[in-house]
């Protein structure tokens, strides 16, 4: 099955870019230290997922490019089609002059309605050159107006035209000390739409990926182009193939799918957050080795202390002890900075992934209380190494891992709006005190669902 | 419109083409020329529409050069630049308007306006995309100020949708024009009302820049040479060489403003940032959208290894007053809001880093206390290789205010000069009692905020559900 990839905005088809890059450059990787038979499986499960090779030397990915104002998609398109070895499709892509001025109301009452049927023919061609379409996967920051605002305009034009695709927002969380005044504005009304229409809200928070460029990946002028990259194999090592069930034939025709039941048993919990481990400079790669119970226990500290990159994990951080007379759904039962789990899903790339015990995962203290945790935990495997990394491991987890970052973006942007700043500059728009109102309160129902994990 | 504006507007469109033929070196004529100029086949009569990725022909500006005397327009189409406007963008007339804001606004705005708006609707109509029009006028004359004025109301009439940003040359305490104050004031109601953003400048900023330079440049320190086309002030390898006029180093920083300001518009970057984010980020309420600039560098030393610390120097220098087109004290004052547009070799690590470092010796409103706005263009200034413009919405203009209020009430209470304006027809003397009570409201709009200033930090109880 096939995932068509949504690029919205500046950051949108910046990232969208540097996915597709990582993901061949991953499939032409001659050093998957594998089978040359599990190699082909791998890259021909890769090829269905993301590319088209119909009447083409290269592979044409299967992405719309969607931006209101040309620079961005010029480039983007360039920079494919020069690196020879994919590029996007002429057509797939539909761009304005204006922008939309960081105003997430121009995006969504504006830009949207007026070019919702362009923008929805391009998916619609997208999708007819897919022989089962497996879902969407959009990519938009929250904090401009583009991928916001338009953005969630189109996530629920997908919704209504495509009713049983599944469909997973990637989400750029913006740098908390500014990169746009009115982000929390336009992240606030970007959250509060998408998880009316989206299945799933999957978040990179920029001040996390950009602490892993500095202290992880030791990169000392640190552009957004090493951003990218390190969300690029981040986001490559959850959606590369992988065998779903043990002693699973074949790669997993379904990922979109697979995720989502995994991970979203209910449609109040919709966040997740990602972690990929090891992660370091390329020239140090030759020099490391990896063991998988290293790998598998630094992971699971990660999760229980919401520790957002390998260094500087706290090791004190325990799961609350069950069996205790407090009644487990108590909150001061549980350990501060304890994360509570909802759903979890490892995902193990490299040689010997076999022999590896996920058992910690699956110790129900690590979970809320009202999931059996045989379902709650999940793992998808593949032998065949990602992207130069001998043995690579990632988290998916909806948990408590955003609630902070939520909190505090609710919490600006409430404080904002109890000055009446900038409010002018979006009802001009069409986007009045109500629908402000409207989505602050689903985002505090959001965050009191997952306080109360 | 009037003197100043076009001596600005002339400069601004001199280093404009240079700093397009610096990056474009094949001549074509793309979607960043494309911005402010119009590629004409001379020979079709040159009403034809735009070709890209064509060959230039001829380019010309998308502008409209306004004056009551002839003296500066004719000067423009008689020197270097004379090819970039045609004769049907000009509207001139020959006996000025005296100083006098009435004449500018009340008699040559009814006179010029039908005009006026089929010359804008022509401009209009040869864009593919309208975003933004900037007027460049003084407020302490006549013709810039009073037209001027006319044609910002003008445009917000004809073109609601287009935003409108003001360069306004405000006049000093010493200015030798008896009624700039009046004048002045009468064009503030204008801007208050009708403007998008307002950036004030000051003549005195600008002087003081162009002697830092001066000396900066004739000091002769070992070591020291500065790269001639790198100073904020000068027209080297524009088209216009030698004959400089005493106004044109001051010029030169305006124009520089205006090609900084546009350059993420023009040009690509990683973070790019159009002139409607400026509007939408810089103004938290509809009348305050005066905003301080600051550029630098003001000059780039000819010896070229930039390391880290020189960068930090210069986002340091951004905050410094030496730096700033008008006399303010941003770091005394509350900022509302603060945007950075950096050109050049610079990541977002820098950038972090910078405000990082500069955030705890300012002062934000509580309200927006993160209230950066970041921009990152790659493509820097001609003979350098980063650069910075800051542009701040900050209470440090009020101070301008009272002052400008001040040299008003001096004046008018005497009522002198008075009937200069009052026998224009139009003109009344509620124009005067409003416009000062539109620069009050201003002034209070401003004092409120800095009431807020350092006070005790209540956030509001968030909403239970």
């Amino acid at each position: 099955m096939s995932i068509i990839t949504v690029q919205l905005g500046q950051c949108g088809n910046q990232i969208g870019h540097e996915v597709f890059n990582t993901i061949c450059s991953d499939v032409r990787d001659t050093h998957g230290l594998c089978s040359k038979k599990e190699n082909e499986s791998y890259r021909d499960a890769c090829k269905e997922r993301f590319f088209c090779e119909e009447q083409s030397e290269v592979p044409v990915a299967r992405a719309v490019l969607v931006d209101m104002e040309p620079k961005v998609i010029s480039q983007t398109l360039s920079m494919a089609a020069r690196s020879g070895y994919w590029k996007y499709d002429d057509g797939s892509h539909f761009c304005q002059k204006q922008g939309s001025g960081n105003n997430w109301a121009n995006g969504y009452s504006v830009h949207g309605p007026r070019h919702k049927e362009v923008i929805m023919n391009l998916v619609q061609k997208e999708a007819e050159k897919c022989d089962r379409l497996g879902g969407f996967f959009t990519i938009m920051s929250m904090a401009g107006g583009t991928g916001s605002g338009l953005g969630a305009f189109v996530t629920q034009c997908l919704r209504d035209a495509f009713p049983t695709s599944f469909l997973l927002n990637h989400v750029i969380w913006p740098y908390s000390t500014g990169e746009v005044i009115v982000q929390n504005y336009n992240s606030v009304l970007t959250l509060s739409h998408l998880y009316k229409s989206a299945d799933a809200l999957l978040v990179h928070e920029n001040d996390v990926v950009h602490k892993i460029c500095a202290q992880l990946m030791n990169i000392k002028q640190i552009s957004f182009r090493d951003i990218n990259q390190v969300i690029a194999h981040q986001l490559g090592s959850v959606f590369q193939p992988t065998y779903t069930a043990d002693g699973g034939l074949h790669y997993s025709r379904n990922p979109l799918g697979d995720l989502m039941e995994t991970l979203v048993p209910h449609p109040e919990f919709k966040m997740l957050g990602l972690r990929n481990i090891p992660q370091m400079p390329e020239n140090s790669l030759a020099y490391s080795t990896f063991s998988w119970p290293g790998l598998t226990k630094h992971l699971r500290q990660m999760l229980i202390a919401n520790a957002k990159m390998e260094e500087g994990i706290d090791w004190q951080v325990q799961p609350p002890r069950l069996g205790s007379s407090i009644p487990s759904n108590h909150s001061t039962n549980k350990p501060l900075h304890f994360n509570t789990s909802l759903a979890n899903l490892v995902i193990l790339r490299g040689k010997d992934m076999h022999s590896v015990d996920l058992g910690s995962f699956r110790d129900p203290s690590l979970y809320t209380s009202w999931l059996n945790p045989e379902d709650a935990f999940h793992s998808w495997k593949t032998l065949r190494a990602f992207n130069k990394y001998e043995k690579s491991a990632s988290l998916v987890s909806n948990s408590q891992f955003l609630l902070k970052p939520l909190d505090n973006v609710v919490g600006k942007a409430w404080n904002m709006f109890a000055s009446k700043a900038y409010i002018h500059q979006y009802t001009k728009f069409g986007i009045e005190e109500e629908d402000f109102l409207d989505s602050f309160t689903a985002l505090e129902q959001v965050i009191s669902s997952y306080t109360s994990l | 419109v009037g003197q100043c504006g076009n001596q600005v507007g002339c400069r601004f469109w001199d280093l404009a083409l240079r700093e397009h033929a610096n990056v474009n070196k094949k001549g074509i004529y793309d979607e960043a020329l494309s911005s402010f100029f119009r590629n004409v086949d001379t020979r079709s009569g040159g009403d034809g529409p735009d070709t890209y990725k064509e060959k230039i022909c001829s380019l010309k500006a998308r502008a409209l050069l306004i004056d009551m005397e002839e003296g500066v327009v004719n000067e423009i189409l008689q020197g270097p630049l004379r090819d970039v406007f045609d004769g049907k963008q000009l509207i001139t007339d020959v006996s000025g308007s005296g100083n006098n804001w009435a004449v500018g606004h009340k008699l040559y705005g009814s006179r010029y306006q039908e005009n006026l708006v089929e010359k804008l609707r022509k401009a209009a109509e040869h864009c593919d995309c309208l975003q933004c029009f900037f007027i460049i006028h003084s407020m302490g004359g006549g013709t810039g100020s009073g037209l001027g004025t006319f044609v910002l109301k003008l445009l917000e009439d004809e073109f609601p949708e287009v935003y409108r940003f003001v360069t306004s040359i405000y006049p000093s305490g010493e200015d030798d024009v008896i009624t700039s104050p009046y004048n002045s004031v009468l064009a503030m109601k204008e801007l208050n009302e009708h403007a998008d953003c307002v950036l004030p400048i000051e003549n005195e900023s600008l002087f003081g820049i162009v002697n830092k330079v001066h000396q900066m440049a004739n000091s002769g320190k070992l070591g020291s040479t500065v790269k001639q086309n790198s100073l904020v002030t000068s027209s080297a390898g524009s088209a216009k060489t030698v004959q400089e006029k005493p106004f044109d180093a001051m010029n030169n920083i305006l124009a520089n403003l205006l090609l900084n300001l546009t350059s993420s518009a023009r040009f690509e970057g990683s973070l790019n940032m159009d002139l409607n984010e400026i509007s939408m980020n810089l103004v938290p309420f509809p009348r305050l959208h005066y905003l301080v600039s600051s550029l630098t560098p003001l000059y780039t030393l000819a010896d070229v290894n930039v390391p880290s610390r020189r960068l930090d120097q210069m986002f340091s220098d951004a905050f410094s007053r030496d730096h700033q087109l008008i006399q303010a004290d941003p770091k005394h004052s509350l900022y509302l809001a603060c945007a950075l547009l950096v050109r050049g070799n610079v990541q977002v690590s820098d950038l972090r880093r910078n405000i990082e470092r500069l955030k705890p010796s300012l002062h934000f409103v509580s309200w927006n206390q993160e209230g950066w706005k970041t921009g990152l263009c790659s493509v820097p200034p001609v003979g350098h290789s980063h650069s910075l413009l800051a542009l701040a919405n900050n209470t440090c203009v009020k101070p301008t205010f009272i002052e400008l209020k001040d040299r008003f009430m001096k004046l008018y209470k005497k009522k002198a000069h008075l009937h200069h304006y009052l026998h224009v027809d139009g003109m009344e003397q509620s124009c005067f009692s409003e416009a000062i009570s539109s620069l009050s409201d201003l002034i209070e709009e401003y004092n409120e905020l800095d009431a807020t200033k350092g006070g005790p930090r209540t956030d509001p109880s968030r909403l239970k559900i």
